[in-house]
């Protein structure tokens, strides 16, 4: 059984290494310090953390006005209030200014569990793509959320990093070289490839063990950038494999999936199938009912390989 | 800058904002009137800033919340030399640097881009922010409508300047009493400005926002403020200077045609 870790500790952990080779890192919260966990750069470095209260408007207003000054900035909320609630000022005063923000937040997807609809973002990749500029990254594990994050913080300019509540396996060495916008072969195969990101990777790998047995070879890429995409790695996937399976815990409207299709659409028709959350919200239960609920399992992934190799 | 130099630049500038408007038949003139004298005073008076230098790190900062007066910016930065006047005719016309809303993209001598309402308040108070996290100097000014009270976000920036004790940010009201919709006290109220900032833990000075000396007093006291956040309410006339646009909330978001331009530039003493 692999090692188990939530990306928003990941998160936490990045933000104290970081601080302490940066000094113009700041972290800004809206009353979930405890739950995003900027709390421990909080406590390392008071000077440099605020709290915005439940405001998450003003959050990203003092993000901008804090990053046009020469901070790099982390403002960090529940996925929800970030980048639904905050949309307008994301796109209006830190993208089209070209603001250095980090909007790193936590609690995306169905995974949030108990407390239902209100609180599980499964339309932030859509938003956030839909912004010109801005960079979305989704990390599948501890070790590529650590990498994700340094990369982002080094690159002037707004980005988006999606971080998760529950603990997902690690899937990655220490050692492992994460470029942005350059997807992750996993696993080579040439009868599908299954394009993955997040909290799916794990599953997709899960899936490409159960294909094998039944003699069907697949690969496995790690999208964990969403935007700037990897077309190089969409477009080989499908001349060399010819089918394709996207695979992510969000709304089939403008995610990996819709992306993926459009890039095909475009430039090389191809079979493909979405594993997503169909037209629906999500509801109260623990994040392993609901993702069998809402079709986002191992299993369901390998029915949607099997469905495009008959 | 004594009063009288004062008020032939606000003049210049006012002259300006009609041109603007009437070259791209587009803008508001409505609120660029009511904003002149405040914009003439923070660019020429108070600010410590320099056209030559417009990044330097130790200026004083200016974010238009009301960013739709953005014929008003334009027209007092021109004045004060941060670029040729004779661009202030390219003002919302295709591949200009003069967006319908300011954008420091385009135009990088602008401490911030705005246009969206209750935004550039919070903004500012980010900047205030970070110039006490660095010990900077700096002063952060900006300038809201009245009706851009009726933001939410607002508010949430109002108290986080307050909890913060933000006494390096000034921020006016431009308090001339109508919106796009009709008087602001009709659409959703926003009386009583005064005890709503107050209340957010702000230090509260009216002015007469057409008066320039009033307006220079009232930024001498907010800068002895030590302990808290200024907003200076000052009392405005929508379209001032401007017998047919003077408080008339058609003005808001009209061009004045070639005839209404003259007449409007003939009452301002000068020509189109």
């Amino acid at each position: 059984m692999a090692n188990k870790i939530a990306t928003r500790d990941s998160f936490s952990k990045f933000l104290v290494e970081y601080g302490k080779e940066n000094k113009n890192v700041v972290a800004l919260n809206a009353d979930l310090s405890g739950s995003t966990m900027t709390k421990a750069f909080e406590q390392t470095y008071p000077d440099r953390f605020f709290n915005a209260g439940i405001a998450e408007q003003n959050m990203m207003g003092l993000a901008c006005g804090l990053a046009h000054s020469g901070k790099v900035v982390f403002a960090s909320s529940f996925v929800m209030f970030a980048t639904g609630r905050a949309f307008e000022i994301i796109r209006n005063s830190i993208a089209y200014t070209n603001a250095n923000v980090k909007v790193c937040a936590s609690h995306a997807g169905l995974m949030v569990g108990e407390d239902g609809a209100t609180h599980q973002a499964i339309e932030d990749l859509a938003l956030m793509c839909s912004i010109p500029g801005m960079v979305v990254v989704n990390p599948s594990d501890d070790v590529s959320a650590r990498k994700l994050l340094k990369a982002v913080a080094e690159v002037n300019g707004p980005a988006y990093v999606r971080l998760g509540r529950a603990a997902t396996p690690v899937i990655y060495k220490e050692s492992q070289k994460i470029t942005i916008g350059k997807a992750i072969k996993l696993r080579e195969g040439k009868d599908a490839t299954i394009i993955a990101t997040g909290t799916m990777v794990s599953p997709a790998l899960e899936a490409a063990e159960t294909l094998a047995k039944s003699g069907i070879n697949v690969r496995v890429l790690d999208m964990h950038t969403i935007k700037p995409i990897d077309k190089k790695a969409i477009l080989a996937a499908a001349k060399e494999t010819g089918a394709i399976v996207t695979a992510e815990e969000h709304t089939v409207y403008g995610g990996l999936g819709a992306i993926t299709a459009s890039i095909l659409a475009e430039n090389y028709p191809c079979k493909m199938k979405m594993v997503a959350i169909k037209d629906t919200f999500g509801e109260s239960g623990k994040p392993d009912q609901l993702l069998k609920k809402y079709g986002l399992t191992a299993n369901d992934i390998v029915k949607a390989v099997k469905a495009l190799k008959k | 800058m004594d009063k009288k130099k004062l008020e032939q630049k606000a003049l210049a500038v006012r002259q300006d904002i009609i041109r603007e408007i009437h070259a791209s038949q587009s803008g508001h003139p409505g609120g660029s009137l009511s904003v002149t004298d405040i914009l003439t005073v923070l660019f020429f008076d108070e600010m410590k800033i320099d056209p030559k230098k417009p990044q330097m790190e130790k200026r004083d900062k200016f974010v238009l919340s009301k960013g739709h007066a953005s014929p008003a910016l334009y027209a007092v930065m021109a004045e004060r030399g941060y670029f040729d006047k004779k661009e202030l005719l390219t003002f919302r016309k295709i591949n200009s640097r003069l967006q319908g809303h300011p954008s420091m993209h385009s135009l990088p001598c602008l401490d911030m881009s705005s246009g969206s309402l209750g935004q550039g308040i919070s903004i500012a108070c980010g900047m205030a922010l970070a110039n006490k996290l660095d010990k900077n100097p700096g002063r952060v000014y900006t300038v809201l409508g009245d009706g851009e009270l009726q933001e939410g976000m607002v508010w949430e920036a109002a108290m986080s300047a307050g909890h913060y004790h933000l006494s390096n940010l000034c921020a006016f009201v431009d308090h001339n009493g109508l919106q796009i919709d009709g008087p602001n006290d009709k659409v959703m109220k926003v009386m009583p400005i005064d005890k709503k900032f107050a209340s957010f833990g702000w230090n509260v000075i009216k002015c007469n926002g057409h008066d320039v000396a009033d307006i220079k007093k009232a930024l001498a006291e907010a800068r002895k403020c030590k302990d808290k956040p200024s907003c200076i309410i000052a009392e405005t006339h929508k379209g001032n200077g401007v017998s047919f646009m003077c408080d008339q909330a058609g003005w808001h978001g009209k061009a004045p045609n070639d005839e209404q331009a003259a007449l409007a530039m003939k009452e301002l003493g000068g020509k189109l």
